[in-house]
This record gives C-alpha cells, sequence and structure tokens, in this order.
C-alpha cells in the first residue's frame, strides 16, 4: 500500500469552460480510510478517476509513495477498484472469481490458493467457494468484487465508487461493517466515493468534503460534525443539516434575535455577511426558557421528531427524541459551546461554553 | 380510486405477486417497502398496464381497467433509471406530455414554468439532458411526471440516485406537491427512511405477499408481524429467539434468563426485537431490560454512534445519540423499556400482553 500525494492537481475537460477540479495540494497517508463527500457534480469521481489512472490530469502531478504515476495506467499503477455495479464472472465459481488477478499475474498454484481461502474467510464466502457467481445475492457479487482487490498483496490503494448504492438498506449495513473490520485488521489505503453521509463518515477516518471542483474541508467526522469550516460543510453533513442564521456581530458577541453570544475572540467587522451556525442536535426546547419558537411543521421520522420552526422570521429546525414531548408554548436554547460564527461563509470563531 | 382484489401473478412455477388487496385513494401517498425482488415493480407494472395478473381484478374509480391498454390509462410512471429525450431541451422535455395532450402554448410556460421552480430546474431550462448531472436528469423526468396531471403516478425508486441533501430536500417537497395533485400516487423505495420522511399510507411487501398496509408511522411504531418489523427499520431489527415457560424468558441458544417475566403468555418459542435507538446505555426506570454482548465493530459518524455487538450469536446494533467508542471484543451493557419490546410468537406474529413485566 502507498501513500497518495497530489501536486497542485487540477482538472479540466477539453471542451468545458470551468474546471472540474480546482487547484488542489494533499497528502494521504499509507493505510488510511478516506471518503471523498459532496453532490454530483462536485468533482468526486473525477478526482477518483484521476487517482485511478483513468484519467489523466489537465495540471499538476498524482504521486504514489514519491514516485510519480501521473503519466501510468491503471495497471501499471497497481490500483484495485470497486464499482457501483459488481463486476464478476457469473460462470466462474467464488473461488475463481477471486484467483483471477493472480492468475492474470501469474502467482503459483500454492499461493494463490492460500490468498483465496484466506479472502474467503475475510468475507465470510467460504461455504460458497465453489458455487458459480451466478447463483449469488447482489451483495454476495459485490464482495466478490471487493474481494478481488483485497486478494492481491501488491495494490497501491484500493477505490470504491459507489459501492454500496445498488445494495438494500439492510444488506448496507452488513458490508459496510464487514468493510470496516477489514480496514481495522489489514490497514490498506481505502478511498471510497460516496454521496452517502452515513457511508462516508462510518467508513472513513477522514471526510474529503467536495464543492463545486474543490475540497472544502478535510476532517475527523466529529470534527465536520462540530466545527464546519464553511457553511456548505454545516448544511451538508448532518440530517437535517446545520441552521444558518443570519446574525449581527459586536466585536466578541455575536447577536442573533436580540440575544447575545459570546464569541472564541474579537471578530473584524468588515465581512459583508455574519451567520451563526447551530446544530438541531444542539437546540434544546423546552417550555419557557430561551426563544419563542413558531412551531411550522413536525416531521416524524421515527427515531426522532424533526421540528422545523421560526424565530422572528428565520427559520430553523431543530430535533426531539422519540417519545419526548413537545411542549405547549415551546422555547429554544443554543448550547453556546457549539455555536459557530461564519464571515461570509467561512468559519472565523466559535462561542464560548457556559 | 385505485382498488386492487385479490391480483396474482406468476411465470411457471416463480409467483412474484400473492393475492394482493389494496385500496388507494386519491391525493394520497402510498407507499410500497421491500427489498428487491418483493414485487414492488411487478405490482407497478401491474397497476399500469403494463402487465396482466393471472388472477384478480384492478379498478380505477369503480371501473375495471384490467383490459384497458397502458396508452388509454392516464398514468405517468418514474423509473430510477431517468430517461429522457436527449434530442430536446429541458423545457421541451418537461413540455413533451402536455404538447401531446395539446395544451395551449401561454398554458404550457405556466405550468412547465411551476414544476421546473419546485424542482429547481428554472436555470437549466434551456439546456440539453446530457449537459446535466445524473441528479438533474432525473428531475427532468420526474417533472415530466408531474406535469401530465396523471389519474394515476407510478415512481419506482425515483430518488435512488439522486444526491442525498437533494433528496431530503424533495422528500420535504413531495407530500404537499402529491396532496395537491390529487391523483392516485404508488411510490416504490426499499428504504425505511424514505418512507417515514414522505408519511402517507405505506404496503410493507414480502416475496409477493402484501405483509401490513396502513398509515406509515402506525405500521412503523406497532408492526403486526416480525416481517414488516424487520422490513421496516434501518438500522436493522434486533432480534434473538427466547423461549417462555410459565411467564419466565430464557435465551434459546444458551439456555441463560433474560430477567424478565410476563403473566399470561403461553409457553413456547418467540423471538424478541427492539429497534437500535431503543437500546440505551443507561438504566432510567428499575423494570428495564438488560442485554449483553461482545462488541464487533463501532461506527462513528460524529454525533451518533453504532454499536455492532454479538447478542447470543445474533447480530445487534445500539444507536447511541453521542460519540463513543468501544474496543473490539470489550463487553457492552444495554438496556430497554418494556415498552420498547416487541415480541412475537413462532409464527411471526406480533403478541400484545396486558400485565407489567417484571425483572
Amino acid at each position: 500500500m502507498a501513500s497518495i500525494q497530489l501536486q497542485s492537481l487540477a482538472h479540466r475537460y477539453p471542451s468545458a469552460p470551468d474546471y472540474a477540479l480546482r487547484s488542489m495540494q494533499q497528502t494521504w497517508s499509507d493505510g488510511g480510510a478516506y471518503a471523498l463527500l459532496g453532490p454530483s457534480g462536485c468533482g468526486k469521481t473525477t478526482l477518483l478517476n484521476i487517482i485511478s489512472g483513468l484519467l489523466r490530469p489537465s495540471e499538476g502531478r498524482v504521486l504514489f509513495d514519491d514516485i510519480d504515476v501521473t503519466d501510468l495506467t491503471t495497471e501499471q499503477r497497481n490500483i484495485a477498484q470497486v464499482f457501483q455495479f459488481p463486476v464478476v464472472y457469473d460462470t466462474m465459481t467464488v473461488a475463481e472469481n477471486l484467483a483471477f488477478p493472480l492468475h492474470n499475474r501469474g502467482i503459483a498454484k500454492n499461493e494463490i490458493e492460500k490468498r483465496v481461502a484466506d479472502v474467503l474467510q475475510m468475507l465470510d464466502l467460504q461455504d460458497r467457494a465453489n458455487d458459480r457467481a451466478r447463483s449469488l445475492t447482489a451483495d454476495d457479487k459485490q464482495k466478490i468484487s471487493l474481494g478481488r482487490g483485497l486478494v492481491r498483496t501488491d495494490v497501491q490503494a484500493i477505490l470504491f465508487d459507489e459501492p454500496l448504492t445498488v445494495i438494500d438498506p439492510h444488506l448496507k449495513w452488513q458490508l459496510r461493517t464487514e468493510l470496516k473490520k477489514i480496514h481495522q485488521r489489514f490497514q490498506h489505503t481505502m478511498i471510497y466515493v460516496t454521496h452517502d453521509q452515513t457511508e462516508a463518515l462510518t467508513f472513513a477516518d477522514q471526510v474529503i468534503v467536495m464543492y463545486e471542483g474543490a475540497v472544502v474541508q478535510i476532517g475527523t467526522p466529529q470534527q465536520l460534525f462540530e466545527t464546519p469550516e464553511h457553511t456548505f460543510v454545516g448544511r451538508f453533513i448532518g440530517s437535517p443539516g446545520m441552521n444558518v442564521l443570519s446574525c449581527e456581530v459586536d466585536a466578541s458577541d455575536a447577536i442573533f434575535a436580540g440575544k447575545r453570544f459570546s464569541l472564541s475572540k474579537t471578530v473584524d467587522a468588515s465581512a459583508s455577511r455574519f451567520e451563526l451556525g447551530i446544530r438541531p442536535e444542539h437546540i434544546k426546547l423546552s417550555a419557557g426558557d430561551g426563544m419563542p419558537l413558531t412551531v411550522t411543521a413536525l416531521e416524524d421520522v421515527g427515531r426522532h421528531v424533526i421540528v422545523r420552526g421560526e424565530i422572528e422570521g428565520t427559520e430553523l429546525s431543530t430535533l426531539v427524541k422519540d417519545g419526548d414531548t413537545i411542549p405547549q408554548n415551546p422555547h429554544v436554547s443554543f448550547d453556546s459551546a457549539h455555536v459557530n460564527l461564519y464571515a461570509d461563509d467561512y468559519r472565523v470563531a466559535s462561542g464560548k461554553g457556559g | 380510486m385505485l382498488e386492487l382484489r385479490n391480483i396474482s401473478f406468476h411465470q411457471g412455477d416463480e409467483i412474484f405477486l400473492d393475492d394482493v388487496s389494496l385500496l388507494m385513494e386519491r391525493g394520497e401517498l402510498n407507499i410500497l417497502l421491500g427489498p428487491t425482488l418483493s414485487g414492488k415493480t411487478t405490482l407497478m407494472r401491474i397497476m399500469a398496464g403494463l402487465d396482466k395478473p393471472n388472477s384478480g381484478e384492478l379498478l380505477f374509480d369503480g371501473v375495471s381497467v384490467l383490459g384497458m391498454p397502458v396508452q388509454k390509462r392516464n398514468v405517468a410512471m418514474v423509473y430510477q433509471q431517468f430517461i429522457n429525450y436527449p434530442s430536446l431541451t429541458v423545457f421541451e422535455n418537461i413540455a413533451s406530455p402536455l404538447r401531446v395532450a395539446r395544451v395551449e402554448q401561454n398554458q404550457i410556460g405556466i405550468q412547465v414554468a411551476e414544476v421546473a421552480e419546485l424542482l429547481q430546474l428554472t436555470q437549466m431550462l434551456d439546456r440539453m439532458p446530457d449537459t446535466l448531472s445524473g441528479g438533474q436528469q432525473q428531475r427532468v423526468a420526474l417533472a415530466r411526471a408531474l406535469v401530465k396531471k396523471a389519474d394515476l403516478v407510478l415512481l419506482d425508486e425515483p430518488l435512488a440516485n439522486l444526491d442525498y441533501k437533494l433528496r431530503e430536500e424533495l422528500r420535504a417537497e413531495l407530500p404537499a406537491l402529491f396532496a395537491a395533485m390529487g391523483a392516485v400516487l404508488v411510490y416504490a423505495t426499499t428504504e425505511p427512511t424514505e418512507a417515514l420522511v414522505l408519511g402517507g399510507n405505506t404496503v410493507c411487501l414480502h416475496e409477493g405477499r402484501v405483509e401490513q398496509f396502513g398509515p406509515t408511522l402506525d405500521l412503523y411504531r406497532t408492526p403486526t408481524g416480525l416481517r414488516s418489523a424487520k422490513i421496516f427499520s434501518d438500522p436493522p431489527l434486533n432480534s434473538v429467539e427466547v423461549e417462555c415457560v410459565a411467564g419466565q424468558f430464557i435465551y434459546a441458544k444458551s439456555r441463560q434468563p433474560l430477567g424478565i417475566k410476563i403473566e399470561q403468555i403461553p409457553d413456547g418459542s418467540y423471538t424478541l426485537a427492539v429497534r437500535p435507538h431503543h437500546l440505551s446505555r443507561k438504566k432510567e426506570a428499575g423494570n428495564e431490560i438488560e442485554v449483553e454482548g461482545n462488541v464487533s465493530v463501532t461506527e462513528l459518524t460524529g454525533s451518533e454512534t453504532f454499536v455492532h455487538f454479538s447478542m447470543e450469536d445474533s447480530p445487534w446494533v445500539a444507536l447511541l445519540h453521542d460519540v463513543q467508542d468501544f474496543a473490539v471484543a470489550s463487553t457492552v451493557k444495554f438496556y430497554l423499556k418494556p415498552q420498547h419490546l416487541f415480541l412475537f410468537d413462532s409464527l411471526g406474529v406480533l403478541v400484545e400482553w396486558q400485565s407489567e413485566i417484571n425483572n
């Protein structure tokens, strides 16, 4: 496995006026689990294709372990890929499917048998080893696609492009935790492209959030949740996303709906727009404590109820846990330690706790 | 109103639909929920008139439509794989059903603008479909179905290929839009969360049979059977086999006592089940039930924790509303309130009980 460096990497498709990927500088460490997360059209698949060698970047270099691979093909780069739709040979058995990439590379027979047996065990497919692949369910087929990447000991990285999109919800949970266990045990460098935040956040040590061809934040799931560096990240991560509320700033205070929130530092007031970010999870609903909330809609999604409302005309969402009641005359208070201040969409200060 | 009476559909030995009876009103959303191959698409094809059932009756507003070809029925369909006319602009794609229906030019402009606004396509009306992202193309297909003002609108996993943020927005918008359309709406999905957000009524489908049909939240809160409880759970429903002797419960596998007693329950084998978010690390009341297992993997989302553990060799998962890491193979204890416990008999039917649960 290898570390991956992207040096001044950018890409513009020949006929397009704008960059699909704007210039970026990245180093991803060997053995890390990374997720590329963003809405469709954000450039995440373009970036993945550049790393895998399917696409040559119009600018910049790609390095694996300090070796420039920009001009190498996918095969030369030794990359394993798992796509949205499983790629299996229906007429071969499960074991033959797994052995296939090794036969292609001229590896000795007993070594192949050993590695195939290892991977079968890893994926809990021992009982199906001699079954034809065509008899398998979609999730077992996707396991084989994954297994073909794992069976090769020489791969530099395993790349996943929306691998669970076509899998039923219950099996998604199974495959995802399987993948997580494999990563924890074997520490392969894994890069996972998805538009599904649960997949990205549960899989990756580091999540790379992309928006309009640029990386807007790299961080652990907790960092993305607690300190989104851009309002886009705040809104995109979380369900519902962070509330972004127009506010005023007075030295080291943010003022929203007449209420002052102490900030971690004095803020330069020259920005054209200030906004207060507060997650629904950090807003407390009570009978008479805080700012009065006009409830506009309730969405019961089972595990909690999403409460949509307004404070002085500004829309805001909060959550009520399953079983808890919504007070008659609802008021909200913000957990001040979890407030963030944004100047022209970028985070400039956090709230002071207490 | 769409009525299905005892619809069955099979090809050779393979049964796709088995004795399906449903009643769907105009202006209401009816969700078909079930895994792949549970019969959702087959059911929709029969509703549309694309397939003919082997037996049963299909009525629209009281009139049998079984013999009526699909062209004669006022049906709109949206599939997971978006289909647009590649040589027409977005505007013309959306307008195409109105042109076929010979709607007046200025009316076409107004109606297209309306749905375009709703689906955030206003800026893209002059573009060609192949210059749009997948999500945008699907919205064009959706807009074309909505603008048609059909009597029956069939949506087969229409949001499956969309970004989840866009899905969230669409899910929030769609119920109001659907209510205003006055059509019979049928919406297939594999995802319980999607059904919950959309509301309306839900049909739980399993291997071509209706397991349960009713208001979506009722189904979620009170599943009548183990199958519908499982279909309607994400993360997956936790379950374990137990046995009851004189009101006392033991685990079927380890023969260890659960430490709970329910009066007036016949002796026999049962399945005990609980939803992941009803497992708690804290014991809040004396009569809570304790479960214990070994951690297999912990998933952290930044705000929530999914703890996967093995309970009597069954895979269980707990959803915690904060971030806590647990070492692999460590022992974890969780508590659940008796009112959150589901008990199913050996046929998978929900067992209700009157008396208190005692430890």
